[in-house]
């Protein structure tokens, strides 16, 4: 015991920096331990990630716009470096829309919206210094990076009828196991296990520093909703993702070691799978757009200069979001050959989300309602939010009817539904983050005006790419397939022409940000004004590198 | 309010460590892919071996970084708190983590298909075919599969059961006796609990290498060693945790007010053990029943 006290001097001399002292370039982005800076990190790499998983669905669209295989085995050959058989270029966009999904989901929405804007502003609205493990912090953003390395690599090998990973997001047995040949599928599932293990040191780090680095007098109730809705989601990845890990170390033992976990033949059940896969699959939804509701929250409350309307219901609606989407996964599966019992239960609990989700509709409008609103551009984007999330949500009550889904199951229906609240839901909600944040991150303003044309193109573009994608799938036009009969021709490619519009929109966005980097404005320390309200605004902007380290004391 | 930290929290210097075990994990995992696809790369045994090396390094120098920051007062009692309720969650994840498994069971075991099974008396190699929808497939629709020989959930497998609760007995021993000052009790418990693990892992070897039925091309064969094999591997670690606090203690190190490293293995061994009640039940018992057991 006593040599515990001599050792312990020595050591405590690095404690005492400045609080703007920063480490040198190497040591300060390589080997962060600082939220801040580990939430830039994030930020940029989601960004790079969004351009990657976005330059595959260009790809995508251009391929669809028209009838026929147009491009799909030009591609498929420059890949192979040699003439690609039909077949190889049907793999080939089988592995373009495994690559668009995972990429989008675990390498662009959840690095940007939980390790982004989590790192950034959770310990700045709860008053803290540092998140409460600021080393295993930086491994979560390291394991994401090498995890995306991991599956960008996946494309140069074979994975079955030509190279890369072919099997869809979902990654089903048994096109995942006997289905891909080849180590492609393999070096897809170690990059779910490496981002897998990265979200759950994230979520064990954030449930952590919520509950017990919040400022004194910040009582659970006091709590920010962007605050509360990362606790939830934090939650929601920590109980989801080790079943995720489980069900794909079975694919591994199924593809490499003889196992029999989905091969019916051996007793195994491919269903099984899809059960796993969803009771992670449904849960990871919510994470992808709680954090949204979040930011939603936020800047609600700002810019109608109102504090939100029914702040304890809105919380407890994620943590009831967060809890019933838990037990509805098999609403995903209404086609596997369930029972009607089944499929009523799942039915019905899937109904009972649209209420907890319909309270935060109805709060946010009711924030607006009666408030001094003043459309900022962080502003026009949550609005664009509601409106969007909204149709999302109603075709998704629409799809939660077992009978229904037996007809929309894997058409464009389900397409459009999920990119409504995905596209023009958590990624509305990323674009409000970004610009509401901006300021506060960078010390520099974005351009009010790019802002806003950004907003309008933007919206128009994914509303002419997706909304025709319902008619699609009314009219029966299936998923995943690179060609389609004439008559589906002219939604195609109206579709297509909305994600010309779009990319426009981001060009937009880019030249504001690059602008601003380098002729923006100086942000003051609260440049929206008496309607922001949480601890951030306090700080100067950007925030000193170690904030409040005399803690603020909530009345 | 620059300069001076007025709270308890810990802020860390910048550290190599975690960006060294990403590209470790990277090179550990490709290198396993590697491995497994022996036509299409050479050398993936080494890879793995070099990333494995890289990744253990990892957790060397990361968690001797903790214990040194420890032993310099950094973990103030918040800070304790922090790692207490990160304990807490990551041994949650593992719970999850091993309900993927022990659901594979209860699909297999709740709606079982009607298996044929043969085997081959001279070779002891095993023919599995499902007879879904043939004649005689609804006499075969029975867990454990008709014409498997099971473990005798009575024999080892209890052994091992009451070896586990005993380890748990020894583990809480040694913290006794470090919250009471008797730092001999405590390498004590700690040894008597480290050689009981070592026996569990030394008996679950054994049987493996008894056991009646393949790991390959059957349901039962590759669930029970999945969810057991995890187990295990999760004994093992365990292990090597509790030895870490040996040679911790053997140091001198843990102090009765604080000793969180050593409450960390604890935890995650009752953890274990825990998941092991679960296994012995609903594999080893349930899972078995009716079935004739090997001799």
């Amino acid at each position: 015991m006593t040599t515990i006290a001599a050792t312990g001097t020595d050591l405590h001399a690095h404690d005492h920096h400045d609080a703007d002292h920063k480490p040198g370039f190497f040591a300060r982005w390589f080997m962060s331990t600082n939220h801040k800076d580990i939430g830039t990190l994030y930020l940029i790499f989601a960004i790079f990630a969004g351009i990657v998983g976005g330059a595959i669905s260009g790809l995508m669209r251009l391929e669809l716009a028209a009838p026929g295989i147009q491009y799909l085995q030009g591609w498929a050959s420059m890949m192979a470096g040699k003439e690609a058989s039909l077949d190889e270029a049907y793999h080939m966009w089988n592995v373009l829309i495994t690559a668009h999904g995972l990429i989008m989901v675990f390498f662009m929405v959840m690095p940007a919206i939980i390790g982004g804007f989590g790192n950034w502003f959770v310990p700045l609205m709860i008053g803290a210094p540092d998140m409460a493990f600021p080393r295993m912090n930086n491994v979560s953003f390291w394991l994401t990076v090498v995890a995306f390395i991991m599956l960008l690599g996946s494309s140069f090998v074979p994975g079955g009828t030509g190279l890369g990973a072919g099997t869809g997001w979902t990654v089903y047995a048994p096109l995942s196991t006997s289905g891909s040949v080849g180590p492609a599928v393999d070096m897809a599932i170690f990059s779910l296990h490496l981002a897998g293990a990265a979200s759950i040191l994230g979520a064990i780090n954030f449930i952590t520093t919520i509950f017990n680095m919040r400022a004194p007098g910040m009582t659970l109730h006091k709590m920010p909703l962007f605050v509360w809705s990362v606790l939830v989601t934090a939650f929601l990845l920590l109980l989801a993702l080790p079943v995720l890990a489980a069900a794909i170390t079975m694919l591994l033992v199924d593809r490499n070691f003889g196992g029999a976990f989905f091969d019916a033949a051996a007793g195994g059940d491919p269903v099984l799978y899809q059960h796993l896969f969803w009771f992670f699959g449904h849960p990871e939804v919510y994470i992808m757009i709680l954090p949204g509701f979040g930011i939603i929250s936020q800047i609600v409350a700002t810019f109608s200069r109102k504090p939100v309307f029914g702040y304890l219901g809105m919380a407890y609606a994620m943590v009831a979001i967060g809890v019933v989407g838990f037990v509805v996964w098999a609403h995903h599966m209404f086609t596997t050959g369930m029972s009607v019992d089944m499929k009523m239960y799942f039915t019905a609990a899937t109904m009972v989300i649209a209420v907890p989700t319909g309270i935060k509709i109805f709060s946010w409008i009711a924030t607006m309602w009666g408030g001094s609103v003043s459309f900022k551009t962080p502003m026009v984007w949550a609005m664009g939010f509601i409106f969007m999330f909204t149709v999302g949500g109603v075709t998704g009550v629409v799809l939660a009817n077992g009978g229904l889904d037996d007809n929309l199951h894997d058409t464009y229906y389900v397409v459009a539904h999920f990119h409504y609240v995905l596209s023009l839901g958590a990624v509305f909600s990323l674009f409000a983050g970004f610009y509401y944040w901006f300021g506060k991150m960078s010390g520099r303003h974005l351009n009010e005006f790019l802002g806003h044309l950004h907003f309008w193109v933007f919206f128009i573009g994914v509303n002419v790419l997706f909304f025709p994608m319902h008619f699609l799938g009314n009219s029966g036009m299936p998923r995943r397939y690179p060609d389609y009969p004439e008559a589906f021709a002219y939604w195609n490619g109206v579709a297509s022409t909305g994600y010309a519009i779009m990319a426009v929109g981001i060009l937009i966005f880019f030249v504001n940000v690059i602008w601003s980097l380098l002729a923006g404005r100086r942000a003051e320390d609260n440049y929206w004004g008496e309607g922001a309200t949480t601890l951030e605004w306090t700080l100067t902007s950007p925030p000193p590198y170690h904030q409040f380290e005399t803690l603020p004391v909530i009345k | 309010m620059a300069g001076a930290k007025n709270h308890d929290y810990h802020i860390l210097p910048p550290s190599i460590t975690p960006i060294l075990g990403s590209f470790s994990a990277l090179t550990m995992f490709f290198g396993l892919v590697m491995w497994m696809h022996p036509e299409q790369f050479g050398y993936g045994s080494l890879v793995f071996g070099l990333g494995l090396l890289g990744v253990l390094y990892t957790f060397f120098a990361w968690w001797s970084d903790v214990v040194t920051e420890a032993h310099a007062g950094d973990h103030t009692p918040v800070v304790q708190l922090h790692l207490r309720y990160g304990m807490i969650m990551f041994i949650a994840s593992e719970v999850m983590f091993f309900v993927g498994w022990f659901w594979a069971w209860f699909d297999f075991s709740l709606f079982p298909v009607p298996l044929e099974i043969v085997k081959d008396a001279e070779t002891h190699a095993f023919t599995v075919t499902n007879l879904i929808g043939q004649e005689g497939a609804a006499a075969l629709m029975q867990w454990p599969p008709k014409g498997l020989e099971v473990l005798d959930s009575m024999k080892l497998p209890l052994l091992n059961t009451l070896i586990l609760l005993c380890s748990g007995t020894t583990v809480t021993w040694a913290h006794h006796a470090l919250i009471h000052g008797d730092r001999e009790g405590l390498k004590k418990g700690l040894l008597a609990t480290i050689l009981l693990g070592l026996l569990f892992s030394s008996i679950q070897a054994y049987e493996y290498l008894e056991a009646p039925f393949p790991f390959a091309g059957l349901n039962y064969g590759t669930a029970f060693y999945m969810a057991t094999g995890f187990h295990g591997f999760h004994v093992i670690v365990g292990t090597i945790f509790l030895a870490v606090c040996l040679v911790r203690a053997n140091k001198g190190h843990f102090t009765p007010k604080q000793h969180f490293g050593f409450e960390a293995a604890a935890w995650y061994w009752h953890f274990v053990d825990v998941v092991w009640l679960f296994l012995f039940i609903a594999i080893y018992i349930w899972g078995g029943w009716g079935a004739p057991v090997h001799a």
